[in-house]
C-alpha cells in the first residue's frame, strides 16, 4: 500500500478540485463554456459526455497541458492557472498509454521517480509496491513493446500511481481494451481507487463505465456541464431529454405542465395521464411544455389478468432479441411515439408475437418529468 | 476447398504444404521488383569495387599491369607516413564535419518538427533550395566568403576588428571544415526531421506529466528517441567526407589536403593504379570501422542515459 496521510485525517467533503468560471475559447468556438465544478477528496469522479463535448479539456487543464482563456481551478486549495504540468500535483493516464518505448517496465514506472534522487533501495521497494499493487509483479524487466495492452494500461498506472499523486487523471483509459477485459479493470480500478483513497477524475464517453465505477458524475454537452449527480440520481432523474437519452434507452412523452411547486410538478400527458413527480433540481420551465420520460425496464409485461396499479395498454409492433432480455416496441393509442419495452426473458417474453395486444405495467416513481 | 482455407497456401490431401509455384511466391516477386535497381547496383557499384579490389593486389610497370599477386601496395599505403598523415587528417576532418552538421542541424530539425505548425513543408523547401545550384558553386562561394579580398574579411575590416585582412580563413583544414559543414546540412536536417516527427507527442507531455521540465523531458525523452535519425545523419554527412576530394582542393590548400586527393593523384598524374586502389580499400575499411564505432558509441551512451 502507498504510504498516504493517515485516513482519520482527511475531512470528509473535503474539496480537492475547484473549477471556477471556466471557459476556454478557440477563436470563436468555446471548447468549455463557463464551467464550473467541484471535486472531493477520494472520490471517483466522472466526467462523461459525447466526443467534443469538452471533457478532455477540461481534464487536460487540470494537468496543466492547457489553460483557461478565463476562470481558475484549484487544486487542494491551491490556484493552478499558471503553473506547468511538471509542477502539479496530479498525474495522468493517457488514452494512448504513452509508455516509452526506449525503456522497460521498471524505468517506465521508475520515470518520475529519478527526479527525487531517492535512495535506490527506496526506489526499488516503491516501484515493486506499485507493480505488485496493479499486478505486474515480476514483468519489470519486459521491454515495452513486449506488453499487451491491458499489461501497458496496467504500467500507465503504476507510473501515475507511483507519484503518490494528490489527483490521479484517467483519459478514457478502457477505451482501447477489449469488452471483457474493460470490464474487469473497471472493477480493479475502483477497487484500486478505494484502497490508495486518491481523488481519481476519469473521462470516459461510456455511460455504463462511468455509471459502474464513480461516486459521482458530471454530464458534458457543447462544452457545458449540464448536470452533477450521482450515477443513481443521474440515470434515475436526469434533468433534460439530452442527459436521460446519454445515459441509456428512454421513453420520452409529451407533457404539459399544469401545476410547479417547490418539490413536486404535476404534468398531463396523453397516454399516462396527469403525472405528479419530484422536481428535478435544475428544472428550467420554457412555456407549459416539458417531457415526462420512463426507462425502458421499468414498463414490465403483465400477462393474462395480471393488473397494475398504473397500466398501459397497446399493440406490439417490433421485437428484438438479446440474449437474456427481448425489446419490445408497443404502440399505445394516443402516444405519438411508440413506447420501448425492455423484458427478462424468464417470463417469455421472447416469444410474444408481433401484433399482440399487451398491457403495460409501471410505477408511479418510474415516471420523471424533465425539462425540453 | 472450402474458404476457410482461403488466403492461407493449399493444402494437398495428405495435409502437407505444397510450396507454392515459383513465379507466384512472394521472394521471388520480391526480387523481380527490386531486380532493375539491384541489376544497377551490381553493375556500376559492386563490379568497381571488385576491380578496385583486384588492382590493389597488382603492380603498375608503365603502361601494362602485373598481375601477380602482392600486398607491396598495402604495405606503402600503411607505412608511407604522408599517406597514414593524410588518411588520419580525412578521419579528423570527417568526423568533425559530421559532429558539427549534426549540432547545427538539429536545433534546425526541432525547430520545423516541433514548431514548423502548418509550414513544416514550406521550411524544408526552403533548406534544400541551396541545393538548386551545384555543389562546385555552393564550394566556390564559400572562397568568397572567407578569401583575401573576402565578404569576412571585409567585414571585419569595416567594423574595424581587424587591421588588415587575415589569411588564416582560407586554405586550410577549417576552411575544408567550414565547407563541409554547410555542404551537408540538408543531409543531415532531413534524416533527424523524420525521425523528430515519429516521436509521439504525448511521450512527451508524459515526461512533463511526471515532473520533467523541458530540459529533462527533451534529455530524457525526446533525443533518445530520435538517436536513429542522429545516427544516420551522422553516417551520412562521416561516410562521404572523408572520400570528398573536391573541397580540400578547392579551400584547403596544402594543409586541407585529404586522402581522396592522394588516391586521386595515384590514379591521375603519379599513374600508380594499384596503389590508389590499395588506398581506397584501406580507406573504405577505416570508414568501415569508424562508422561502426560511432554506432557503437551512440547505441552505448543512449543506453547509460537511461
Amino acid at each position: 500500500m502507498l504510504d498516504r496521510p493517515t485516513p482519520d485525517r482527511r475531512v470528509p467533503d473535503r474539496p480537492m478540485i475547484e473549477i471556477r468560471d471556466v471557459t476556454r475559447s478557440y477563436g470563436a468556438f468555446k471548447a468549455l463554456d463557463d464551467c464550473s465544478l467541484t471535486i472531493r477528496e477520494g472520490e471517483f469522479f466522472s466526467l462523461l459526455g459525447p466526443s467534443g463535448c469538452g471533457k478532455t479539456t477540461l481534464l487536460r487543464m487540470i494537468a496543466g497541458f492547457d489553460n483557461p482563456t478565463s476562470g481558475t481551478i484549484a487544486v487542494d486549495g491551491q490556484e493552478m492557472v499558471g503553473v506547468p504540468a511538471n509542477r502539479r500535483p496530479t498525474n495522468m493516464v493517457f488514452q494512448s498509454y504513452a509508455i516509452f518505448p526506449h525503456l522497460n517496465v521498471e524505468q517506465n514506472v521508475a520515470y518520475g521517480l529519478k527526479r527525487l534522487k531517492l535512495d535506490p533501495v527506496e526506489e526499488k521497494r516503491r516501484v515493486d509496491e506499485v507493480l505488485a499493487m496493479v499486478s505486474l509483479n515480476g514483468l519489470g524487466k519486459r521491454g515495452a513493446h513486449e506488453l499487451s495492452g491491458g499489461q501497458r494500461q496496467r504500467v500507465a498506472l503504476a507510473r501515475a500511481l507511483v507519484m503518490r499523486p494528490k489527483v490521479l487523471l484517467l483519459d478514457e483509459p478502457l477505451s482501447a481494451l477489449d469488452k471483457k477485459l474493460r470490464e474487469q479493470m473497471q472493477v480493479e480500478l475502483r477497487r484500486l481507487q478505494q484502497a490508495v483513497g486518491i481523488t481519481f477524475i476519469l473521462v470516459t464517453h461510456d455511460q455504463y463505465e462511468a455509471l459502474a465505477m464513480s461516486d459521482r458524475i458530471a454530464v458534458m454537452f457543447g462544452g457545458r456541464i449540464a448536470q452533477v449527480a450521482s450515477p443513481k440520481e443521474m440515470y434515475q432523474r436526469p434533468v433534460n431529454r439530452q442527459v436521460a437519452d446519454f445515459l441509456g434507452g428512454m421513453n420520452f412523452v409529451k407533457a404539459e405542465v399544469v401545476e410547479e411547486n417547490g418539490s413536486s410538478i404535476t404534468v398531463d400527458t396523453l397516454g399516462f395521464g396527469r403525472v405528479t413527480t419530484e422536481k428535478p433540481k435544475a428544472f428550467v420551465r420554457n412555456g407549459a411544455g416539458a417531457t415526462l420520460g420512463i426507462r425502458p425496464e421499468r414498463l414490465r409485461v403483465l400477462w393474462d389478468n395480471a393488473t397494475a396499479k398504473y397500466e398501459v395498454a397497446g399493440t406490439v409492433v417490433e421485437r428484438h432479441y438479446f440474449g437474456e432480455i427481448t425489446h419490445l416496441i408497443v404502440e399505445i393509442p394516443g402516444l405519438e411515439k411508440p413506447l420501448s419495452v425492455t423484458e427478462t426473458n424468464d417470463f417469455g417474453a421472447d416469444d410474444i408475437p408481433v401484433g399482440a395486444a399487451i398491457r403495460l405495467g409501471y410505477d408511479r416513481d418510474a415516471l420523471v418529468a424533465m425539462a425540453d | 476447398m472450402t474458404a476457410a482455407a482461403e488466403g492461407s497456401p493449399p493444402l494437398t490431401a495428405d495435409g502437407i504444404r505444397r510450396r507454392p509455384p515459383l513465379l507466384q511466391s512472394e521472394s521471388f516477386q520480391g526480387l523481380a521488383l527490386i531486380s532493375p535497381t539491384l541489376l544497377y547496383a551490381l553493375i556500376l557499384l559492386l563490379l568497381p569495387i571488385l576491380v578496385v579490389f583486384a588492382h590493389s593486389f597488382w603492380t603498375q610497370n608503365y603502361l601494362t599491369i602485373d598481375h601477380t599477386f602482392t600486398l607491396q601496395n598495402y604495405r606503402t599505403a600503411l607505412t608511407e607516413p604522408i599517406y597514414l598523415d593524410l588518411l588520419w587528417r580525412s578521419l579528423f576532418v570527417s568526423l568533425l564535419v559530421s559532429l558539427f552538421t549534426v549540432v547545427l542541424a538539429y536545433p534546425i530539425a526541432y525547430f520545423i518538427s516541433f514548431h514548423g505548425g502548418s509550414h513544416k513543408g514550406l521550411w524544408l523547401f526552403l533548406i534544400t533550395i541551396p541545393f538548386w545550384t551545384s555543389y562546385l558553386l555552393r564550394v566556390m562561394s564559400w572562397k568568397v566568403i572567407l578569401g583575401y579580398n573576402g565578404v569576412l574579411n571585409s567585414g571585419l575590416m569595416g567594423l574595424g576588428l581587424i587591421s588588415e585582412p587575415s589569411t588564416a580563413l582560407l586554405y586550410n583544414t577549417s576552411a575544408v571544415i567550414i565547407t563541409l559543414t554547410h555542404a551537408w546540412a540538408a543531409f543531415a536536417i532531413l534524416p533527424i526531421f523524420v525521425s523528430l516527427e515519429k516521436v509521439d507527442r504525448t511521450l512527451i507531455e508524459a515526461a512533463k506529466d511526471l515532473g520533467d521540465g523541458p530540459l529533462r523531458s527533451f534529455l530524457r525523452v525526446t533525443l533518445p528517441l530520435s538517436a536513429p535519425g542522429v545516427i544516420s545523419a551522422l553516417l551520412i554527412v562521416m561516410i562521404p567526407t572523408v572520400g570528398d576530394y573536391v573541397t580540400p582542393k578547392l579551400v584547403g590548400g596544402k594543409d586541407g589536403v585529404m586522402i581522396a586527393n592522394a588516391i586521386q593523384a595515384q590514379f591521375g598524374k603519379a599513374s600508380n593504379w594499384p596503389l590508389g586502389a590499395a588506398l581506397s580499400v584501406t580507406t573504405m575499411v577505416v570508414v568501415s570501422l569508424m562508422a561502426g564505432g560511432a554506432v557503437f558509441l551512440i547505441r552505448a551512451a543512449a543506453r547509460l542515459a537511461r
